[in-house]
């Protein structure tokens, strides 16, 4: 089995342009990347929004634990009996999973800034426009991005599944593979797309520690680690899913 | 009872069969693992890391590369119970760990001085203790495993998933609409009933913070 994984891996016609892993893979990021920013162009903005007025809470509760049960590959087919074929409707079917993480840590990174933080600011006379964007954002920043780890590895795990509905992306090996009976197809695609996953996700935490303040970024004591600076929603680990 | 041409009852037994006998299983190991994790700073720093790069890997990935780590055939449902009971371990080391670290130190000093030994400490005061942060964190594996289970129909080991792939062949949509639907459902009814398990386990947990339920 592994010396025909080898084999399929060092094949030339597979690293070739037309169809081959370095095609896939960039319309793997393409999708992923595609999704994630149309997701965080709703979400964010309603984050901040929720998190700074502190109204529709429940919003944020709601979305992030009724979207996890919803079943994505019903969801993508769903679009494309309903829209047709061609990238909007994964696009459409991807951003849905993107959109509760990115929501849930934008707004716990803006509710939980230091309430005493946000009062000095309003003190020495910052209007709320200023302590949204000067005050709560920087300060929410980690866990925002923390979201965005969760969103980003949601998404390229599930986009996989544009390859059912006749797309692009590393799930064509897998689903050729299917259709084919051709075992190492399958399993190369999937190695594929773990190695994606785990190299975004270490890429995104370099990210996410980048954007943590020095203090916060020490840890001394690995037990802290386990009490993540987050409220009652649930953010970065809360809300995850493998696609 | 038959609908959209496939019997409905037997699909939606196999969906839940697949869907929760991973998280249970996924609990019992997870229970020792996180255990092990929250008493040696050693093991917390290799079985976190670890199960959050288990996490990362795409549950279609998991479900193809299952017969070649357990030698079973392609059609097999174990692929898919194995698959999410990795899934469900992942996320429930996590949730052990949290929870036993929620216990206050001075309860577990009161509980030493009372007699308990180490495993009494543990089942008696510990994870009752934990049952609060343990039950979210098997509602989280619970509802998600449900709409895992369904992309299973890819390689034919889905359940009601199938009603997605037949419905797409067919361009059927109210097929695909009943079974998200149905899915949701059954995954909303079963993480009520934990909601309710929890309560009834941990009945001060709800009292003491009221907002905090369903978060």
């Amino acid at each position: 089995m592994f010396s025909s994984l080898i084999a399929w891996f060092t094949a030339p016609a597979q690293w070739s342009a037309t169809a081959g892993i370095p095609t896939r893979l960039l319309q793997h990021l393409g999708y992923t990347a595609l999704s994630v920013l149309v997701g965080a162009l709703i979400a964010v903005p309603v984050g901040l929004y929720i998190g700074h007025t502190n109204r529709g809470r429940f919003l944020v509760v709601g979305l992030a634990n009724g979207l996890r049960a919803l079943p994505e590959l019903g969801v993508l087919v769903l679009f494309v009996l309903l829209l047709g074929l061609g990238l909007t409707p994964v696009v459409l079917a991807l951003m849905l999973l993107a959109i509760p993480p990115l929501l849930a840590g934008t707004y716990a990174g803006i509710s939980g800034v230091d309430p005493a933080a946000v009062d000095a600011a309003r003190g020495i006379g910052m209007t709320e426009r200023q302590i949204l964007f000067e005050v709560e954002l920087p300060n929410a920043l980690p866990l925002m991005v923390a979201g965005l780890r969760t969103a980003t590895l949601q998404v390229v795990a599930t986009a996989t599944i544009a390859a059912f509905v006749s797309l692009g992306g590393l799930g064509r090996y897998i689903v050729d593979g299917q259709a084919q009976r051709d075992f190492t197809q399958m399993a190369g695609g999937a190695i594929l797309v773990a190695l994606l996953a785990i190299v975004l996700e270490v890429a995104l935490q370099g990210v996410q520690r980048a954007v943590t303040p020095g203090t916060r970024r020490t840890r001394p004591d690995a037990r802290s680690d386990a009490r993540p600076a987050t409220p009652a929603v649930g953010t970065s680990d809360a809300v995850t899913a493998g696609g | 009872m038959r609908l959209f041409g496939a019997d409905i009852l037997p699909l939606a037994v196999e969906h839940i069969v697949l869907a929760l006998v991973p998280v249970i299983v996924g609990l019992v190991i997870s229970l020792p693992l996180g255990w092990w994790a929250w008493s040696s700073r050693g093991a917390r720093r290799i079985l976190l890391p670890l199960t959050g790069v288990l996490y990362t890997i795409p549950s279609l990935a998991l479900f193809v590369v299952m017969p070649l780590v357990l030698g079973t055939r392609i059609l097999d449902p174990v692929n898919v119970v194995v698959a999410l009971t990795i899934y469900a371990v992942a996320l429930l080391v996590r949730s052990v760990v949290d929870g036993l670290d929620e216990v206050p130190t001075e309860v577990m000093t009161a509980g030493v001085a009372m007699g308990y030994r180490p495993l009494g400490l543990l089942f008696g005061v510990q994870l009752p203790l934990a049952v609060p942060v343990l039950v979210a964190g098997v509602r989280v594996a619970a509802v998600s495993s449900f709409s895992l289970v369904a992309v299973g129909a890819i390689i034919g080991q889905g359940a009601l998933g199938a009603l997605f792939t037949q419905g797409f062949e067919r361009f059927y949509t109210a097929q695909i609409v009943f079974g998200l639907f149905s899915i949701l459902v059954l995954a909303l009814v079963v993480d009520a009933l934990l909601l309710l398990l929890g309560r009834a386990l941990a009945p001060w947990a709800a009292a003491r913070t009221p907002q905090k339920q369903g978060a």
